[in-house]
């Protein structure tokens, strides 16, 4: 896909929210009280939340205090969010030495791993690598049929275990599969689990642990998909799941709404945990890399 | 579950108990705090804006309640401002009187609706409904499988179609309904954004031929600003009925429910609180307030104060305390208050603060002592309890006897009274919020157990005791105090002859 299509893309998920942002019908109005409560409510209702929201809307403060409002002011704001937000590898994920790569995927019920996992699955196919994923949710009703299908329709391998079987027994076993057939990449997709679940998350840290015992380094990534819709408990998913099996980046997904996925922006300041993909749509090739410039852009023109 | 909540409510009323006399400068400093506390709890903007100033309003034009402190009362009134905003609930369900009763459920992608599906079904089938599941999610792969197995596993019969068009597969599965005699239909919609427009003119073309009874938004908890604009969204395109929340069982602060039911107008009908089938629960404003509050019930609290404190009582005891008079007599009219208002454990636990304190409790027998001291108290003439100096051996053995504990409990309690009759002095002047905390205080240092020796420094053993234990190594105490005490009337006995001698 060309660039520009994919920027496009982008910005199409983003036009709603970008909307909320029309910072240009604010030029020439004086920044007072009046306008950082304007510029704080536009930041709230993105889910930025309220402590990074009051950090950008202080240095505002601080620094335009009783001048009016124009392009230095955007550019302020635009810079000031691209400093919450940049990652210095955006969109790569580490590649082991020796393969498979192996990426673990996790996250609250309902966030939308499975999906996203089709979407990586098929990125990483266009790019000629051989993928195999593990799916590991063994506990919802019918979730490696669906996972099957996506594996399927991005021409990825798939092992499955029963329903019920332990997750770190099919994690084991699509380690010896994805070892055996040469794939350069495992995904290991898991079940859908609140953070406060600790049994559920003592599960995850589990399936971990197998893949780190079977191939050295792994896994790679830890991924954690996050809701764009979330609002701020997303910030303690990322938290916990983070401290659970040490995630190293984000999937962003859903962002093709209305929700504006502000909250990436307190997760980055909390614990800079950096997004490296969103997801724009329900089709399998509506998976993108952050681009912090265009996330930031789009929000702001 | 509102945990999170929880902590931050207290974090913000916190602000307004620091202050003594509620002015409209702490309010708005209080106010702020709990803007806060509710905009980190993902409570729209605009819904927030509107509930500070209805706080405000109430509160500013409210008169203060002499037995409780002007912060508590502002509690009450955010509690109840947050009832009324999230109530009433609902959870029936009106069915047909002819004809099976067909119930829609729509949502975003990932809110839930399959599970919920048969979270209801169950419900129903557990109430004596004959539910039938119509799968009509034939976007998401595999959505179709999940029904069925959650299906199996309820015993419910699952209607699908492959192939077809998700209006015909809920019009044929209602069509099927009637056939196989079910009285209940739950349709199982894809989920879909709110601004995709194929997909929502899908719904609302499957409503209206289908002509479902009830349309229920399902709607995830963890939902952060964006809840309002696709509840109000579903709401437009559907007229929904009711509202289900799910993931409640995690620690999302859930200022969706908020948002939600001010948007749509619809009550919430149930709460989703775990994976497993049968986690749906009633919605309960109530509870849910009061949970979100973390005050646990400092309203219940503040309005048993009021019925139950006397205010002439409390204004001759406080009279009584500035001479400088206060008895045991005065001490059991305390306890006797306090023992109307509820169990100590029970309002403990509704005080925030307190309610680690309660847990505390568990091998604590509060009540117990507090029995045993007012039966102590109980069994002393007037003229004891209003001078307990004049308590001699006889009169103890006495009181001992009609109150059933050992002579030396008297004792204690007479040299502890000293000790007491000063913190309860301070608590005279307290709220009744303060004098519970005094009270815990007093139970902890052991002011409920006669023999223990009150004011004495708690020091972690590493180890809690039990009662039991507690009971055994007091006994062990006293038994060497004995012991003690007879070795040396032993040794005064035999030094006393050589002497003499």
């Amino acid at each position: 896909m060309a660039l520009s299509q994919l920027f496009d893309r982008f910005k199409k998920g983003l036009s709603k929210t970008a909307q909320l942002f029309n910072v240009r019908a604010w030029f020439g109005r004086k920044v007072d009280q009046d306008f950082l409560d304007d510029l704080e409510a536009r930041l709230i209702r993105a889910d930025v939340g309220l402590k990074a929201t009051t950090r950008i809307v202080d240095q505002v403060r601080e620094v335009f205090r009783d001048r009016t409002a124009d392009e230095d002011l955007l550019a302020f704001v635009k810079a000031e969010m691209k400093s919450l937000l940049a990652d210095p590898r955006p969109g790569a994920l580490a590649v082991a030495k020796t393969k498979p790569s192996v990426y673990l995927i996790a996250g609250v019920n309902g966030s939308g791993k499975t999906t996203s996992i089709a979407k990586l699955a098929q990125l990483l196919r266009l790019d000629g690598k051989r993928v195999l994923v593990a799916a590991c949710d063994t506990f919802r009703a019918a979730a490696s049929d669906q996972l099957s299908i996506w594996a399927e329709r991005a021409g990825a391998d798939i092992v499955k275990g029963s329903p019920g079987a332990d997750p770190a027994s099919v994690a084991h076993d699509a380690c010896d599969r994805a070892l055996a057939r040469g794939a350069d990449v495992l995904i290991v997709d898991t079940a859908g689990r609140l953070h406060t679940q600790t049994h559920l998350m003592r599960e995850l840290e589990r399936v971990r642990a197998v893949l780190q015992r079977k191939i050295t380094g792994a896994p790679h990534e830890s991924l954690l998909v996050l809701d764009a819709t979330n609002g701020q408990n997303a910030l303690k998913q990322a938290e916990v799941f983070t401290k659970s099996v040490s995630c190293t980046g984000l999937i962003l997904t859903k962002l093709d709404g209305t929700a504006k996925g502000g909250i990436v922006v307190a997760i980055r300041q909390a614990i800079d945990l950096p997004v490296k993909f969103i997801g724009v749509g329900e089709a399998l090739d509506d998976l993108q890399p952050f681009d912090v410039d265009a996330f930031v852009e789009s929000i702001l023109s | 579950m509102f945990d999170d909540l929880q902590k931050r409510m207290g974090a913000a009323v916190g602000r307004f108990r620091a202050r003594g006399v509620l002015t409209e400068a702490n309010i708005q400093d209080g106010m702020r705090e709990v803007r806060a506390a509710l905009l980190e709890a993902d409570v729209n903007l605009d819904v927030v804006r509107d509930f500070m100033d209805r706080v405000q309003k109430k509160a500013v034009g409210e008169q203060l309640i002499k037995a409780v402190r002007p912060e508590q009362q502002i509690v009450k009134i955010v509690h109840d401002e947050l009832v009324e905003l999230m109530g009433p609930g609902d959870p029936s369900i009106r069915f047909e009187k002819s004809g099976p009763t067909v119930i829609m459920l729509c949502g975003l992608q990932g809110a839930g609706k399959t599970t919920t599906c048969g979270k209801l079904a169950r419900l129903l089938a557990a109430q004596g409904r004959r539910p039938m599941l119509v799968a009509a999610d034939l976007q998401r792969p595999a959505a179709v499988e999940q029904l069925k197995v959650v299906g199996q596993q309820i015993e419910v019969p699952v209607y699908n179609r492959v192939g077809a068009d998700p209006v015909v597969v809920c019009r044929e599965g209602v069509a099927e309904a009637v056939k196989q005699g079910r009285d209940t239909v739950i349709l199982d919609t894809a989920g879909r954004l709110h601004v995709d427009d194929s997909l929502m003119a899908e719904l609302s073309k499957i409503e209206k031929v289908v002509k479902p009874h009830q349309v229920y938004f399902v709607c995830d908890a963890l939902t952060g600003q964006d809840a309002v604009s696709s509840a109000d969204a579903f709401n437009k395109a559907l007229e929904l009925n009711g509202v289900i929340l799910t993931k409640l069982d995690g620690d999302a602060r859930g200022g969706a429910a908020l948002s939600v039911r001010k948007v749509t107008g619809v009550p919430i009908k149930f709460l989703g609180k775990g994976e497993k089938l049968d986690k749906l629960e009633a919605f309960d404003p109530e509870r849910l307030a009061g949970q979100m509050l973390g005050m646990g019930d400092i309203v219940g609290l503040v309005e048993a104060a009021q019925s139950v404190i006397d205010e002439e009582e409390a204004q001759r005891q406080q009279k009584k305390l500035a001479e400088g008079k206060f008895d045991l007599e005065d001490f059991r009219k305390q306890i006797v208050q306090l023992q109307k208002m509820g169990p100590i454990k029970e309002i403990m636990g509704k005080i925030p603060g307190l309610n680690q304190a309660a847990a505390g409790l568990d091998d604590f027998e509060t009540e117990g002592s507090i029995k045993q001291l007012q039966g102590m108290i109980d069994s002393m003439t007037p003229q004891e309890r209003r001078d307990p100096s004049m308590i001699d051996m006889s009169r103890r053995r006495r009181i001992a006897a009609g109150s059933g504990v050992d002579p030396a409990e008297i004792s204690g309690l007479v040299k502890q009274f000293d000790a007491m009759a000063a913190l309860v002095k301070q608590m005279a002047s307290m709220s009744m919020l303060d004098k519970m905390r005094a009270m815990t205080g007093l139970g902890r240092a052991g002011a409920f157990q006669p023999g223990a020796k009150l004011f004495a420094t708690k020091q972690g053993t590493g180890k809690r005791l039990s009662p039991k234990e507690k009971e055994k190594l007091r006994k062990e105490r006293e038994k060497e105090e004995r012991r003690l005490r007879r070795e040396q009337k032993e040794k005064g006995k035999d030094g006393g002859q050589p002497r003499a001698n």
